[in-house]
């Protein structure tokens, strides 16, 4: 009896540490990062912090006080008053604030999910609506289950191997080093996408395939066999009865399940590194010349400025808002892009409901 | 079977011949022949596992869609058409044939929706035309009065039976000469049942009714023709009311007066 009630207080111990763990993560980014969002006057939002860019903080004594400036504030300040004579310490990206990474972060998220989702369901109704097994179906679910456990880090890799040094571009000529198909009008270079929105958005999305996939197939087996029976009968093609009457059904689970994915896709900071993400970029991402240039250019990132910040400069009172500023704005966007398929699935059970 | 070719009119609407049905090893229909005559209801009895409704899937192929299932040989020709030839489109064929399965299964959509998803698979996208569809489906099913002040609410907001009716309407919304009833009261209580029966006795004026019934009375009160089948095999077809008093073999006697199945 005793050895009863200490195993299950065993069990309860083990059941509230993941308690513990959750509120000492967010507890403690919220306490910090608060700071930094926050502030006490009116808007009591720090718009500076949500919508600048990064920049250097400068930290120097005059007259005696000890001041704390941004880069573009501590030029004005040595145009007006000189170069302040002792000694003083700078401290990069700490200054300013992080729009251009929740601007990258967003980017990054839709582009990556739309493409995931649309590859990912399409392998889903195939495999689970057209396919009838055999030697090749197994090896594609070997693949996925596969792919799933393969390390973010190995992504990054394998998309900077594919993407970002291989992939096909178009050319007015051969691109000299890299294999090149010309094509009458063109040439197809081999000379790879660079480290840009496209390189990152595909690394992503072969990601959170697997899970795509998964939750896909899964939410299509929930859909009665009676709908698509009757769809059938009633004279439908088989492409008709999905689009009619499965898809439509399926997809609040999908999208349920893909949540899991868009936070994936939003805080790793592996495959984006080697991909497309920029330690800093001026400009932002629709500051470009040709609308093409949208898609061929890095982007800064919210995980990515997160491990710049916390593990490229130095730690002090004076670079910890920056850090946990930036970690709490990373959770909220995560949390609004999950908030939003929460709300559009529940719009969708609404309307179909058996 | 001599008696059959007698109580069976010139043109049959449906004619299989010498059907023999494998799922994977399993023969599940052996050599059954059988005609069944237009514009009457027959009903196929027999206990569980006997290839009533395997034969009544053949007719609008939706054995197709099962993987291991095949005809090893034999043919079925519904108007005369043999439906596996290659030139026939399984699509217009199930148009032609519609089918009403066990368990009510509305679309998620509404009761309106429901109905003019046949019509609309066939490219119709008159709104008057659609209304009146759904308007003589409706009526044609028995089911007008009971819905038409919420033709826009959910159809799975309506009882069994009348989820079932409903699904009796978007089958004849389409206008088939064939409806096949695979056990359509199996779900439903005896009042619902009654309801439907009755819609049957209508609707075999405008179609032919092949149903599949576990229900040796709902056999009786509902059908013009029976159809005994055991382990694959038809046994038995004639008129109901002979198959019912004086059946030619000791077998449908046997199942028909409850001594097995």
């Amino acid at each position: 009896m005793r050895a009863e009630r200490l195993t299950f207080a065993g069990f309860r111990v083990a059941t509230y540490a993941i308690l513990v763990a959750a509120t000492l993560i967010f507890g403690i980014i919220f306490v910090k990062g608060s700071g930094t969002v926050f502030q006490q006057t009116f808007p009591f939002v720090n718009t500076a912090f949500l919508t600048q860019s990064p920049e250097t903080l400068h930290v120097f004594e005059w007259e005696g006080r000890k001041l704390e400036l941004g880069d573009r504030a501590f030029r004005a300040f040595i145009e007006e008053k000189g170069n302040p004579t002792v000694v003083k310490e700078t401290y990069v990206y700490s200054a300013g604030g992080i729009f251009p990474c929740i601007v990258g972060t967003v980017f990054l998220v839709v582009g990556s999910m739309s493409i995931a989702l649309f590859v990912g369901i399409s392998s889903a109704v195939f495999l689970n609506e057209y396919s009838r097994g055999g030697r090749l179906v197994d090896w594609v679910r070997l693949a996925i289950l596969n792919l799933a456990g393969v390390p973010s880090i190995v992504f990054g890799l394998f998309g900077f191997g594919l993407f970002v040094l291989f992939a096909p571009v178009f050319g007015p000529v051969p691109d000299p080093g890299h294999i090149s198909i010309p094509l009458g009008f063109t040439y197809l270079n081999f000379s790879g996408w660079g480290v840009s929105l496209m390189a990152g958005w595909f690394t992503l999305a072969f990601m959170v395939l697997p899970v795509v996939i998964t939750a896909s197939e899964e939410s299509l087996k929930a859909v009665p066999k009676g709908f698509r029976d009757s769809s059938l009968a009633l004279g439908a093609t088989q492409w008709e009865t999905v689009r009619t009457n499965v898809l439509p059904y399926a997809m609040p689970g999908i999208l349920t399940s893909s949540i899991l994915g868009i936070a994936r896709v939003a805080g790793e900071t592996a495959p984006i590194m080697f991909t497309a993400a920029y330690v800093v970029r001026d400009r932002l991402p629709w500051q470009v010349d040709k609308a093409v240039d949208v898609l061929f250019q890095g982007v800064m990132a919210l995980p990515y400025h997160i491990y710049v910040v916390s593990s490229k400069i130095p730690q002090n009172d004076y670079t910890e808002h920056v850090q946990f500023g930036t970690a709490f704005v990373f959770l909220s966007v995560v949390l609004l892009i999950a908030l939003s398929s929460v709300i559009l699935r529940s719009r969708m059970r609404a309307r179909y409901r058996w | 079977m001599p008696s059959q070719t007698e109580s069976v009119p010139s043109s049959p609407m449906i004619e299989v011949e010498n059907l023999n049905f494998f799922y994977g090893q399993t023969q599940s229909l052996h050599g059954v022949n059988l005609k069944i005559p237009a514009k009457q209801v027959t009903a196929f009895i027999g206990p569980s596992g006997c290839g009533k409704s395997t034969l009544l899937r053949c007719f609008n192929r939706m054995n197709d869609l099962i993987e291991t299932a095949r005809i090893a040989s034999g043919h079925i020709k519904i108007q005369g058409v043999d439906i596996h030839d290659p030139e026939v489109d399984v699509i217009s064929l199930r148009r032609q044939v519609g089918m009403v399965f066990q368990k009510s299964n509305p679309f998620p959509k509404s009761i309106y929706q429901n109905i003019s998803y046949g019509l609309e698979l066939q490219g119709v996208k008159n709104k008057q035309r659609l209304d009146e569809a759904v308007e003589t489906s409706l009526r044609g099913a028995a089911l007008w009065d009971e819905v038409k002040d919420r033709l826009h609410t959910s159809g799975l907001g309506l009882s069994g039976g009348q989820q079932q009716r409903l699904c009796i309407a978007r089958a004849i919304a389409i206008q088939p000469a064939v409806i096949l009833m695979d056990e359509p009261c199996a779900a439903l209580d005896p009042i619902a049942t009654g309801k439907v029966e009755e819609l049957i006795q209508q609707l075999k004026h405008d179609f032919t009714i092949v149903i599949v019934t576990h229900s040796m009375q709902q056999a009786g009160r509902c059908s013009d023709q029976t159809a005994f089948f055991y382990l694959g095999k038809l046994i038995e077809m004639d008129v109901t009311q002979k198959v019912f008093t004086n059946p030619a073999h000791k077998q449908t006697e046997d199942y028909i007066t409850g001594r097995f199945g």
